[in-house]
């Protein structure tokens, strides 16, 4: 399948990328920034990457935020993959529709409080794993969103002829069913894996009291009060380099194995 | 045919992870133990080594958890009734809350021996005289921060409120309600805790008019924006305006004719500590001089610590003057009382002034 | 029997999740909003509807529309970057379209605070685009760029056009090349190709990348308040001030419940137009 790819679509995509990465260098310039003043320019200095590599709380702040992203995303991502294609093959539901919006729109507040709630009553330990618990709750909503337009237009006689042909369910889901939809699968992991790393509300009244269940937002958050130092900026520095060098490393480790 | 190959083996490992992620954390919500006193307080507010000491010093683990807002941790505490907490460093209106709400415990004075390094005056504050339930850890006034070298000393709340004509657009004012509305009682000589009709809707008026000379809203970075020059005065708590004045000695801070209030950010004892001996040793330790002396230097708060105060290096004081004020004038000031019945149509004329256009 | 069972496996887990973790406890708060607030902010559990005159009132009606306009024009705008981006992408080598996709997310695993600082840093009156522009001869004078509906706007499209650009994404490309060719065969015009084949069949990917965006902005307080200037106040910055700062739980389930069942309306309609315009395109 020859591809074509229009000058002016190009460009966009060149305007857009650059649209995304400006603010981006700007949030890397400021970790080499002197004096702890998050928006105001003082002077450069190296500093702050010493101090994040001596700041344990951070360091473990940010392991934490990675396991609940990766736990949540993964059962998100299962769970409401498996949920969109049952609700797809089925008749318009009203009832059912209005479950699977809700968690995007109940305020996060209101999940918070009630998830609180809810853990205290049938005494539940807080921890991490009530973390993630909460997180998979919205983050199925946005799973389901996204694999549900792959679903639309799905030719579903492809499904009676796999069957036909002696297939079983599960040979033909994944045969059949996952290839067709795996843009949408993947787009939905990418969906949920940005919307955890980077929620605090229902992180901080669902987690347990302590470090062991600090997520990043919640260490940055309690910052504000006496400065949000450039030691996050640092932070976000190298996770943003390592995630780019990963990207660029496999893209190129999947071109050897396509050429081959 | 390639895609289905590449992406199945990125799926089985974050399967993987996910798996050994789940195991991890029935490992780790396992390991909580009995022994141990959990201190929730915002990053930075007191010394980084300040757990390990204490432990060194007494034997008795401790651990850190945060809070962005006393907001946030005062509905997490009723909506989870404290569990896992043993220690809660908020303001006085919120400690005041947890009282009334049956969430603070009772302090034995008997098992905090360094109270006596409290000033007389931080025994008798007006949100918990005798410090049944509560001790202060700093305190400080709300007033005015502003670039001396580019306008006046202002005398009046009302020079914020209705700025001369070259600071229109040069201003910020403080969001968090009690504080907002703070400035128009105090401009007006109402008290701070006056809940009204008449009080509440001329405060509204006011600050309806003031919003229009606002360069901005500003509760957390209010400090930078003059030091910058981006503003020319705010309202501010005095710590905050001494992180401007560190960087730029033209900042000054004043507290206007009309007055301020007294805020006091306290230290709590959970009703739902399970080890509360272990939380009064934490507390005690936490009155010890040393303490005192690095929040003083470190933070620029006053403390109500006497004995760090006293101790503390006369050169800090002079960088920054709001850090002499005496006790017995701050005492002068009203505090932030918790609004019972008042608080409905309190919440409600702040929703009114934030969403007048 | 075997569909029974089908059904069971692909709706259990997931509706079984949201029942236990969603309806049992949202349910229970919203139960609060016929209880009065005690006077220290805990429950009263004595029956009233008074919170549900306070909720009628046209003040929070109003705070409402505000900030759906303002979330609107965010979701608009967002929609019209993202299309071609996605669009671009899914044109791109098929093994360079998901490491695309990941680069155009990846901004977005830094923190939304820090994301918002380096707005500030760029939209100031002495900020890096007036200075820019001002070294290029362009303007004299500062234009007003922060702390106003525009820099909250701004920051909204920048936070929320990754979601759509994936939400496009998906639905793009999954259309069928044969149609394209088809179309083009039979002398169609690129252009009237993409509008009459492409566009309708994309639909409910711009439905729900849309639906990301102003659920997201809406519910958004910190664009507000820090690039906004706290003059703006978005829907959720009024509910989670009704629960923390005010801590009127009952008032704040109220309210709650009449943002979901707005919301609500919104989305059924939204879905509705939706379908037929993707089923117009398709017959």
């Amino acid at each position: 399948m020859q591809r074509r790819m229009h000058t002016g679509l190009k460009l966009h995509l060149g305007l857009f990328f650059a649209f995304l990465y400006v603010p981006v260098l700007v949030l890397m310039v400021l970790s080499f920034n002197r004096a702890g003043l998050p928006t105001v320019w003082t002077g450069f200095s190296l500093d702050w990457y010493g101090k994040l590599f001596t700041a344990d709380p951070i360091i473990r702040a940010a392991r934490n935020t990675l396991v609940v992203a990766v736990a949540s995303t993964v059962l998100a991502t299962v769970i409401g993959t498996l949920l969109a294609v049952g609700v797809e093959t089925r008749r318009n539901s009203p009832f059912l529709d209005a479950i699977l919006f809700a968690p995007m729109i109940i305020p996060d507040i209101v999940l918070a409080i009630a998830l609180l709630s809810f853990y205290t009553a049938i005494s539940l330990t807080l921890g991490l794993h009530s973390i993630i618990l909460s997180h998979v709750v919205f983050n199925i909503a946005f799973v389901v969103a996204v694999v549900r337009t792959r679903m639309r237009h799905f030719d579903h006689s492809m499904l009676e002829a796999s069957a036909d042909l002696g297939a079983s369910e599960f040979t033909t889901f994944r045969r059949v069913l996952l290839p067709t939809i795996a843009p949408g699968v993947i787009a939905g992991a990418l969906l949920s894996f940005t919307l955890s790393v980077d929620e605090f509300i229902i992180a901080f009244f669902t987690a347990g009291a302590g470090q062991s269940s600090t997520t990043l937002p919640m260490q940055i958050y309690s910052m504000i009060r006496f400065g949000v130092t450039p030691e996050i900026n640092a932070m976000a520095t190298i996770v943003m380099l390592v995630s780019f060098t990963l990207v660029l490393l496999a893209q190129r480790a999947d071109r050897r194995v396509f050429t081959q | 045919m390639k895609t289905e190959g590449t992406e199945s083996k990125p799926g089985t490992a974050l399967a993987r992870i996910g798996l050994a992620a789940v195991l991890s954390m029935g490992a780790m919500a396992g390991a909580a133990q009995a022994d141990k006193i959990v201190i929730s307080n915002w990053d930075g507010y007191m010394p980084a080594d300040l757990l390990e000491n204490f432990t060194a010093a007494t034997g008795i683990e401790a651990e850190l958890s945060l809070h962005g807002t006393n907001e946030e941790i005062m509905g997490k505490v009723v909506a989870g009734g404290g569990k896992g907490y043993d220690v809660l460093f908020v303001s006085s209106p919120f400690a005041e809350a947890l009282h009334n709400l049956g969430l603070a415990a009772e302090i034995d004075h008997d098992k905090v021996p360094n109270m006596a390094n409290l000033y007389p005056e931080a025994m008798q504050l007006a949100h918990d005289p005798g410090n049944s339930f509560s001790v202060p850890y700093a305190w400080g006034t709300t007033g005015l921060c502003y670039r001396s070298d580019m306008m006046e000393a202002p005398t009046s709340w009302n020079d914020l409120l209705e700025p001369s004509d070259d600071l229109k657009g040069k201003v910020t004012m403080l969001s968090t309600d009690r504080w907002l509305m703070g400035a128009a009682a105090l401009a007006m000589g109402k008290s701070l805790n006056d809940t009204s009709e008449e009080t509440l809707s001329a405060a509204k008026e006011k600050l309806i008019a003031a919003k229009q000379d606002l360069l901005s809203y500003d509760d957390t970075t209010f400090y930078q924006k003059v030091v910058s020059g981006e503003a020319t005065m705010v309202h501010a708590w005095d710590g905050w305006c001494n992180y401007g004045i560190a960087e730029n000695a033209d900042i000054k801070y004043v507290v206007p004719s009309e007055g301020s209030d007294l805020w006091v950010d306290t230290i709590v004892i959970t009703a739902a500590s399970e080890n509360s001996e272990a939380a009064h040793a934490f507390v005690d330790y936490v009155l010890g001089e040393d303490v005192g002396i690095w929040v003083a230097s470190n933070i620029l708060y006053k403390t109500p610590n006497q004995k760090a105060m006293d101790a503390l290096d006369a050169s800090l004081l002079e960088s920054f003057p709001n850090m002499a004020m005496e006790p017995s004038e701050l005492i002068k000031y009203e505090q932030l009382r918790d609004l019972g019945e008042g608080q409905k149509a309190f919440a409600r004329t702040v929703t009114e002034i934030m969403a007048a256009q | 029997m075997r569909n029974r069972l089908k059904s069971v496996i692909l709706l259990g887990p997931g509706l079984g999740w949201l029942a236990l973790l969603m309806v049992v406890p949202c349910g229970l708060i919203f139960t609060y909003s016929v209880f009065e607030r005690g006077v220290y902010g805990g429950i009263d559990y004595t029956f009233t509807l008074e919170n549900f005159r306070r909720a009628a009132d046209p003040l929070f009606l109003g705070i409402f529309l505000r900030s759906a306009k303002i979330a609107g024009l965010a979701t608009l705008i967002a929609i019209l970057i993202a299309y071609p981006a996605a669009f671009a992408i899914t044109r791109a080598p098929r093994d360079w379209q998901t490491a695309l996709l990941i680069l155009v997310i990846l901004p977005f695993w830094s923190n939304y605070l820090i994301r918002t600082y380096a707005w500030i840093v760029m939209l100031n009156r002495e900020g890096l685009i007036n200075n820019g522009l001002a070294g290029l001869g362009v303007i004299d004078e500062p234009l007003p760029l922060l702390y106003n509906s525009f820099a909250v706007v701004v920051g909204l499209v920048y936070n929320y056009t990754p979601f759509v650009v994936l939400a496009i994404y998906a639905s793009l490309n999954r259309i069928n090349r044969e149609t394209i060719e088809a179309s083009e065969d039979l002398g169609a015009s690129g252009w009237v190709t993409f509008w009459r084949v492409i566009v309708p069949q994309t639909v409910p990917g711009i439905a729900a990348g849309g639906v990301f965006v102003f659920v997201l902005s809406i519910g958004n307080f910190i664009t507000p308040d820090l690039l906004g200037g706290g003059r703006l106040q978005m829907v959720g910055n009024l509910i989670y001030d009704q629960f923390l700062s005010a801590r009127d739980w009952p008032f704040g389930a109220t309210l709650s419940m009449f943002l979901i069942a707005l919301m609500m309306i919104l989305l059924f309609a939204q879905a509705m137009v939706a379908r037929r315009a993707a089923g117009e395109g398709a017959g």
